[in-house]
């Protein structure tokens, strides 16, 4: 029976790993559901995002060059991120361009990663899952997910089958959070600006709870919006396709918020 | 033009206080992305036009030596004359000579960006020439002396109040009781002040938006017909162009301009599209005696051969700024120099310095929209990516960045220590955020929590409670 399951290599992400645990496991426990035996290779770190677009491509390699031999010999390998699976689909290989050996085995792995939700759905098949949460959202396309994998209806396609759950569509969804990793850092009152566009955006919903794809624009969003003093709840999307929201504070609640809503 | 690009951070926060730019960029911004699309929905070749716009450039890059001398050749068969330029200096030079061959005083311009970048103005005033910008933009930011904050709508920038106000400030013969509640109102004024200038200019400058090899022919693209007045009725006309404005024939122009329009302000053509090769022929009616091209390189010969030729494909259409969420939180202004939003990020670079403009291609968030809405597919967020890298291989970037971006690496590139520094980083951030699951403000972290709270992390890594999970054999 196992040997008949697709092995999948979950890659975790720093965020997740560091910040937010739970998405991971809500992942393992989707990818289950669906039907695929994961595993979690230890010598896993980051994508080398932060170096590659710091322009540090050799420090990108040489963490790339370590994720070639972590991730080799499963037949996927699934990323809760959209960020984190276009730089290995779309930008890492590029990184070994001098290098025909390297190159190969890089777009053997490029080919071979997927962004979680996408994954569910268009190589598993995977057509509803069986959750259920009482609110109205509204889902925030992550750029690198949108524009360099195509992940649109994927996401809203799972969410119309959990229970109870209602998706109001934000105005400017597809219009950058204005996080950018090191961007919202390096250039803060462009960042909080956009970012505030975007929390008018989610507040003009009436949504109750923010969902996305990517650690890194829902940190952005949630501290936006906790600063401004909103109720709006902020998610991972794989928590609620999980169904794990019950025993886990939204980003930036405290412990013991999981019943509010 | 001054380069304030250096400035950019405080171009930045002065520019986010002007209360007036933020309202003149919520106004703006919502029409010209609305525009393009409702455009590109009525094309449905538009995508497969994209490509034949890229194929298009690519080729006439590759083989730019062959079309520019291609082109000289049949300009100067048409009547016209060729000025060479390779620096910015030359070019200058070259413009104010033939307005001095033409014994020039008024010199009517219609927009051209190459001529802001060059200084065109500043260098003829300098001479005792009186420069007049036709374009309705331009025009108000010539009497307000402002640079452009947007390649193709220069004075967007401004709301209707400034415009009236700066009117009145030079036009003192302006009745107080006169109106300018329309646009309308506005053309009216600067209509009746430029036709004389029209009449009175001895040469005539423009920009060109393609220069066709097959027939030597400059050509422009305008909405307010001011370009053609300005070439058609002095005795002399000057087009400036860069080389990489040259394309091998005819149709490849029309490809282009199929895609210009569109991609630009959602038209399907430009009101006006003006082809000019060479001036007056014996028997014609009107027309400049005189046609001369000032062709200019100024560094763009520099980024042949490098991963930057493909910026070259520009056709100023100005789709990626109209599309950039940085652009409409700034402005052009806060760029500091002629070009603003992701192709000026990787234009500037190449053309005044990286050690200058070292901002620009630093200020995106790489969401890609630019990438996705240009018309000759420049993978502009990929080039700006390249600047990081020279930027940081010349140790041109931040020291602060530069450490903790190594300190990150040292561990990232050695999983179990990085292991143990994210569980303790985990725990403490968790730790310190155990009641509120926020912290407002954290040493060393303002760059976050200046506008944001910091959202605080669960207290344990992924890897240590899946560690745990498998040790108690839940997994």
């Amino acid at each position: 029976m196992p040997n008949t399951k697709p092995r999948v290599a979950l890659f975790v992400t720093c965020l997740v790993d560091l910040h937010r645990p739970s998405v991971g496991f809500a992942a393992i426990k989707l990818l289950e559901q669906a039907g695929c035996h994961v595993e979690v290779p230890r010598a896993q770190t980051c994508c080398g995002q932060p170096a590659y677009n710091s322009g540090d491509r050799a420090t990108a390699r040489e963490l790339c060059r370590g994720l070639l031999d972590a991730f080799g010999g499963y037949d996927y390998v699934v990323v809760p991120s959209g960020s984190c699976g276009g730089m290995l689909r779309e930008h890492m290989p590029h990184l070994f361009d001098d290098d025909p050996n390297t190159r190969a085995r890089a777009d053997a792995l490029a080919a071979r990663t997927y962004e979680l939700v996408s994954f569910l759905t268009d190589v598993m098949g995977v057509k509803s899952v069986d959750a259920s949460y009482q609110g109205t959202v509204t889902y925030h396309d992550s750029c690198a997910g949108l524009r360099e994998l195509g992940i649109k209806a994927q996401p809203r396609a799972l969410l119309a089958s959990v229970e109870g759950l209602t998706l109001t569509e934000l105005a400017d969804a597809e219009v950058c959070c204005g996080f950018g990793g090191t961007f919202c850092v390096k250039y803060p009152e462009i960042s909080v600006r956009m970012v505030s566009d975007k929390t008018k955006s989610i507040a003009a919903t009436g949504a109750d709870t923010l969902l996305a794809g990517d650690m890194g624009c829902l940190l952005n969003m949630a501290g936006r919006l906790k600063r401004e003093g909103s109720s709006v709840k902020t998610r991972h999307i794989a928590e609620v396709l999980a169904g794990m929201t019950g025993e886990l504070p939204a980003i930036g609640e405290a412990r013991g918020s999981e019943g509010r809503r | 033009m001054q380069v304030n690009s250096p400035n950019f951070k405080a171009n930045v926060t002065h520019a986010l206080a002007d209360a007036r730019l933020q309202k003149a960029l919520d106004f703006t911004r919502p029409s010209f992305a609305g525009r393009r699309s409702a455009a590109v929905a009525n094309l449905p070749e538009f995508e497969q036009l994209r490509d034949i716009g890229r194929d298009i450039k690519n080729h006439t890059l590759a083989n730019l030596d062959f079309y520019l001398e291609t082109w000289a050749a049949n300009v100067e068969r048409a009547g016209g004359q060729v000025h060479w330029c390779s620096t910015a200096d030359e070019a200058r030079a070259a413009v104010l000579k033939i307005c001095l061959d033409a014994g020039a005083r008024t010199v009517t311009k219609g927009k051209s960006m190459i001529s802001e970048e060059l200084g065109i103005n500043e260098h003829l005033e300098k001479h005792g020439i009186a420069p007049v910008e036709t374009d309705l933009g331009e025009y108000i930011l010539q009497i307000r002396n402002e640079g452009p904050s947007h390649i193709i709508a220069p004075a967007f920038h401004l709301n209707r109040e400034d415009w009236e106000e700066s009117f009145r400030k030079v036009h003192t013969d302006l009745p107080a009781d006169r109106v300018f509640h329309e646009r309308r109102d506005i053309l009216t004024e600067a209509r009746t002040r430029l036709r004389e200038k029209f009449l009175a200019a001895d040469v005539g400058i423009t920009g060109a938006n393609f220069l066709i090899a097959e027939t030597g022919s400059s050509v422009i693209v305008t909405n307010e017909g001011n370009g053609d007045l300005t070439q058609t009725l002095p005795k002399v006309h000057i087009a400036l162009a860069s080389i990489e404005k040259v394309v091998p024939t005819l149709e490849d122009a029309t490809s282009l301009l199929r895609l210009l329009a569109r991609s630009a302000t959602g038209q399907d053509f430009s009101v006006y599209t003006t082809f000019s090769t060479g001036g007056r022929r014996p028997g014609d009616l009107d027309g400049p005696e005189e046609y001369h091209v000032v062709l200019i390189d100024n560094g763009r010969s520099n980024m042949l051969g490098t991963e930057f030729q493909e910026m070259l494909r520009c056709i100023r259409c100005a789709a990626c700024m109209n599309h950039c969420p940085v652009y409409f939180t700034v402005g052009g202004h806060s760029y500091g120099w002629v070009y603003p939003g992701p192709m000026g990020s990787v234009l500037t670079p190449s053309l005044i310095g990286i050690d200058q403009a070292g901002h620009l291609p630093n200020a995106s968030t790489f969401c890609g929209k630019c990438e996705s809405v240009c018309p000759v597919k420049i993978p502009l967020p990929k080039l700006m990516r390249h600047w990081r890298e020279r930027e940081f291989e010349r140790h041109l970037s931040p020291q602060g960045m530069r450490s903790n971006l190594a300190i990150w690496a040292w561990f990232a590139k050695r999983p179990q220590l990085y292991r143990l520094a994210t569980f303790l980083a985990a725990s403490l951030l968790g730790w310190l955020g155990r009641k509120t699951g926020r912290l407002a403000s954290l040493p060393f972290a303002e760059g976050w929590t200046e506008g944001r709270d910091l959202p605080t992390p669960e207290g344990d890594t992924f890897f240590a409670r899946y560690a745990k999970a498998q040790r108690e054999g839940k997994i």
